[in-house]
C-alpha cells in the first residue's frame, strides 16, 4: 500500500550492496593495480601474505576506503537531520557555519597545541582534535538556532543562511588568523585540511573518529519519527506527543559529534550533507526513518566514489577531495535555489 | 471528566490578551467560540492545549492538570487543528494523515486502515498520494482534519477525548465547511468534546450546542447557542448592526448583518 516505505526498504539494500562492492573496487585501484579477487582475499583475511598487495590494502587503501565511507554517511546523515530539525531542506552543515566552527576549534588546536594546550593534547590523543571539532560544531549549532529560530518557533530560510553566511566569515577569520600564526609544518596541515582530504587516514584515526560516527549513526533513527511530526510544525509535534526541546537538542548534539568527527578526520568535505538528502528525498520522500539510513549510505558512496576520482584523475598527484565535493555541489546548490525559487519564492 | 478551565488569564508584556475565562469543554457537546480578530479566540485554544502555561488560572484534563499526564497521554485525549499549516516537506497526503497516529501503538495495519477511513470522511480520498506542498490551502486544511481526527481513533485508555479547532473552516468552499462542521458534529454526538473556533456566526448557530463569546480577552457570554447569539450582543461586540432571523426553512436562526 505504502509504496515509498516497500521502494525505501528496497533501495536500502540496494545501497547497502552497492556499498561493498564500491569498497572492494576501491582498494584496487592505485598506481599499484591489484586484482579484484586478491583484494577480496585480504580482505575476508583468507589472503595470508601475498606480499606489498597485503600491506598496501590493510594499511593504505582499506583504511582510506572506511574513513571515506565513515566520514560521508557522518556528513550526509547530519545534513538530513539538521535540514529536518530547522525544516528547510537548504541546511547544510558546511552553509549554516557548523563545518566551520568545527575546523575553526580544531585549527585552534593544531597551532595552539605546541604552546599551552600542548600537554592536554597529547594526553587525548586524536580525540582532542575530535573533541574541539565536535565544541565547536555543536556551539555555532546552537548560535545559527539562536538567531534563526522565529518567534512562532519555526526558522527562516533568509535568516539561517544569512546568520550561516555570518559565521562563515567569523570562523573564516578566525583560521585566517591562526594560519597567520603557524609555523610551516603547521601550514601544511592548515592548507590540506581546509581543502579536504581522506590523505590521513590512519587506522587510529579511522577508529577514533569512526567509533563517534557509528555511534551516531546507529542513535539518529530513533529521532526519525519526532523529527518526522517536527516537519509539521513544532507546536502540531508537540500536540502529538513529541518532546520537542528534547528532539532538538538532540539532533544538535549527534549531528555536531558526527561533523565534529568527520572535520577533525577529513577536513572540509562540502555539500555531502546538503547533495545526498536530496537526492534521497527526490526518490524516496521526506520520511526520517528511510532518509537517515539512505542518506548514511548513499554519502558514504557518494565520497568513496569521489575519492577515486580525486586519487586517479590527475595521478600521481591527488585532488584534494573537498575541492572535489565543491566543485559538484556548487553547481548543484545554484540549480536547487533555482528551483525553490520557482516553487516557494524563496 | 471535562476539558476545564477556571479564570484563564494570560499576558504578553503589559498587554492582557485574555482575563477570567471560564469554559468547561463537556465530552458530547459542541461549543463555538466566537468574536472579532484579536479578541483571545487562539489564546484560548493554546491555552486549553496545554501549548502554553496560562499566567493565571487552573487547567484540567480529565480531572488532572496538564503537568500529571505524560505527552503521549494528551495526545491521545487531545488533537488540535492549526489555522495554517508551514510544511514544506513532500510528503504525501496519506504520510501526513498517518502523522496523526505517532502517540498511539496501534500497529500499522490498523494506523493504516484509521488514516484511509479519516481520508474518505473528509473527502480527500482522491488526494491521498499526492504531495502535500502542491495541495490547495483548502485541500492542505482537510489533510490535517483528517490527521487529527486519526489522532483520536482507537484510544485504549478509555478518555473522554476533545478535538480542538481553529478556524476549521477559513481556507474552504461551502460545501466542504458544511462537510467539517458535520464531521465535527458527528464526533461530539459520538461523545467528543468539541472546541471550535469559527467566525461564521452561521455556522456557529446551525452547529453548536454552546457559545462562548470573547472580547478584547473578557468572556462577554458564555450560554446555549439561542440564548448567547442575539442581535443586542451581536451589534456590540462587531461594532456593526446584526438581525437574527428565523431560517426560511424553518428550522434554526439565520444571523444577517444589515
Amino acid at each position: 500500500m505504502l509504496a515509498r516505505a516497500h521502494l525505501g526498504r528496497q533501495v536500502l539494500v540496494v545501497l547497502g550492496v552497492l556499498l561493498l562492492m564500491v569498497m572492494l573496487f576501491s582498494t584496487t585501484v592505485g598506481p599499484m593495480h591489484i586484482l579484484w579477487r586478491d583484494s577480496l582475499d585480504v580482505l575476508i583475511g583468507l589472503g595470508g601474505s601475498n606480499g606489498p598487495a597485503d600491506t598496501i590494502i590493510t594499511s593504505i587503501r582499506l583504511p582510506r576506503a572506511l574513513l571515506g565511507m565513515l566520514v560521508g554517511a557522518a556528513l550526509a546523515a547530519s545534513g538530513a537531520a539538521i535540514q529536518g530539525l530547522f525544516r528547510n531542506p537548504l541546511a547544510d552543515p558546511g552553509l549554516i557555519g557548523v563545518s566551520g566552527g568545527a575546523a575553526l576549534a580544531a585549527v585552534a588546536v593544531i597551532v595552539l597545541g605546541g604552546t599551552t594546550l600542548g600537554s592536554l593534547v597529547n594526553w587525548m590523543g586524536p580525540y582532542s582534535l575530535m573533541l574541539a571539532a565536535f565544541g565547536g560544531g555543536f556551539a555555532t549549532t546552537l548560535i545559527v538556532a539562536r538567531i534563526a529560530t522565529t518567534r512562532t518557533g519555526g526558522t527562516s530560510t533568509n535568516t539561517l543562511l544569512l546568520a550561516g553566511i555570518a559565521i562563515n566569515i567569523i570562523t573564516g577569520a578566525g583560521i585566517g588568523l591562526f594560519t597567520y600564526m603557524a609555523d610551516d609544518t603547521q601550514l601544511r596541515t592548515l592548507t590540506f585540511w581546509s581543502m579536504g582530504s581522506l590523505g590521513g587516514a590512519l587506522w587510529e584515526v579511522v577508529l577514533s573518529a569512526g567509533s563517534l560516527i557509528v555511534l551516531v549513526l546507529l542513535l539518529l533513527p530513533g529521532l526519525a519519527r519526532p523529527l518526522n511530526a517536527l516537519l509539521l510544525g513544532e507546536s502540531e509535534a508537540r500536540h502529538l506527543g513529541v518532546n520537542v526541546d528534547r528532539v532538538k537538542r538532540r539532533v544538535m548534539l549527534l549531528s555536531a559529534l558526527a561533523v565534529g568527527a568527520a572535520v577533525a578526520a577529513a577536513g572540509m568535505i562540502g555539500f555531502v550533507g546538503l547533495v545526498v538528502p536530496h537526492l534521497v528525498r527526490l526518490t524516496l520522500g521526506p520520511d526520517h526513518r528511510y532518509l537517515l539510513p539512505a542518506s548514511a549510505l548513499l554519502g558514504g558512496l557518494f565520497l568513496l566514489v569521489a575519492d577515486m576520482l580525486a586519487r586517479t584523475l590527475i595521478a600521481p598527484a591527488e585532488l584534494p577531495i573537498g575541492l572535489l565535493t565543491s566543485i559538484i555541489g556548487g553547481p548543484f546548490f545554484i540549480a536547487l535555489i533555482m528551483l525553490q525559487r520557482r516553487r516557494y519564492s524563496l | 471528566m471535562t476539558l476545564g478551565a477556571t479564570a484563564l488569564g494570560y499576558r504578553i508584556g503589559h498587554s492582557q490578551l485574555l482575563e477570567g475565562v471560564d469554559l468547561d469543554i463537556q465530552p458530547g457537546r459542541m461549543t463555538a467560540v466566537l468574536g472579532p480578530n484579536g479578541a483571545g479566540k487562539s489564546t484560548l485554544l493554546r491555552l486549553l492545549a496545554g501549548e502554553m502555561a496560562p499566567d493565571s488560572g487552573t487547567i484540567h484534563l480529565n480531572g488532572r492538570r496538564y503537568q500529571h499526564w505524560s505527552r503521549e497521554e494528551v495526545a491521545r485525549q487531545v488533537a488540535v487543528l492549526p489555522q495554517s499549516s508551514s510544511l514544506g516537506f513532500a510528503f504525501t497526503a496519506l504520510e501526513v494523515v498517518l502523522m496523526g497516529r505517532i502517540p498511539h501503538a496501534s500497529g500499522h495495519t490498523r494506523d493504516l486502515e484509521i488514516a484511509q477511513a479519516c481520508l474518505q470522511e473528509t473527502d480527500c480520498w482522491h488526494l491521498r498520494h499526492r504531495p502535500f506542498p502542491v495541495l490547495s490551502g483548502g485541500e492542505q486544511q482537510r489533510i490535517q482534519l483528517a490527521r487529527v481526527l486519526a489522532q483520536l481513533q482507537d484510544q485504549t485508555d478509555n478518555h473522554p477525548r476533545y478535538l480542538l479547532l481553529d478556524e476549521p473552516t477559513a481556507a474552504l468552499d461551502p460545501a466542504h465547511q458544511l462537510l467539517t462542521l458535520q464531521l465535527a458534529r458527528r464526533r461530539a454526538d459520538q461523545g467528543m468534546g468539541v472546541l471550535v473556533i469559527l467566525h461564521d456566526l452561521n455556522l456557529a448557530a446551525r452547529f453548536a450546542d454552546r457559545v462562548l463569546l470573547l472580547q478584547q480577552g473578557h468572556p462577554l457570554a458564555l450560554g446555549p447557542t439561542d440564548e448567547v447569539l442575539t442581535p443586542d450582543r451581536l451589534s456590540g461586540l462587531y461594532q456593526l448592526p446584526m438581525q437574527v432571523i428565523d431560517h426560511p426553512n424553518g428550522q434554526g436562526k439565520l444571523v444577517v448583518s444589515l
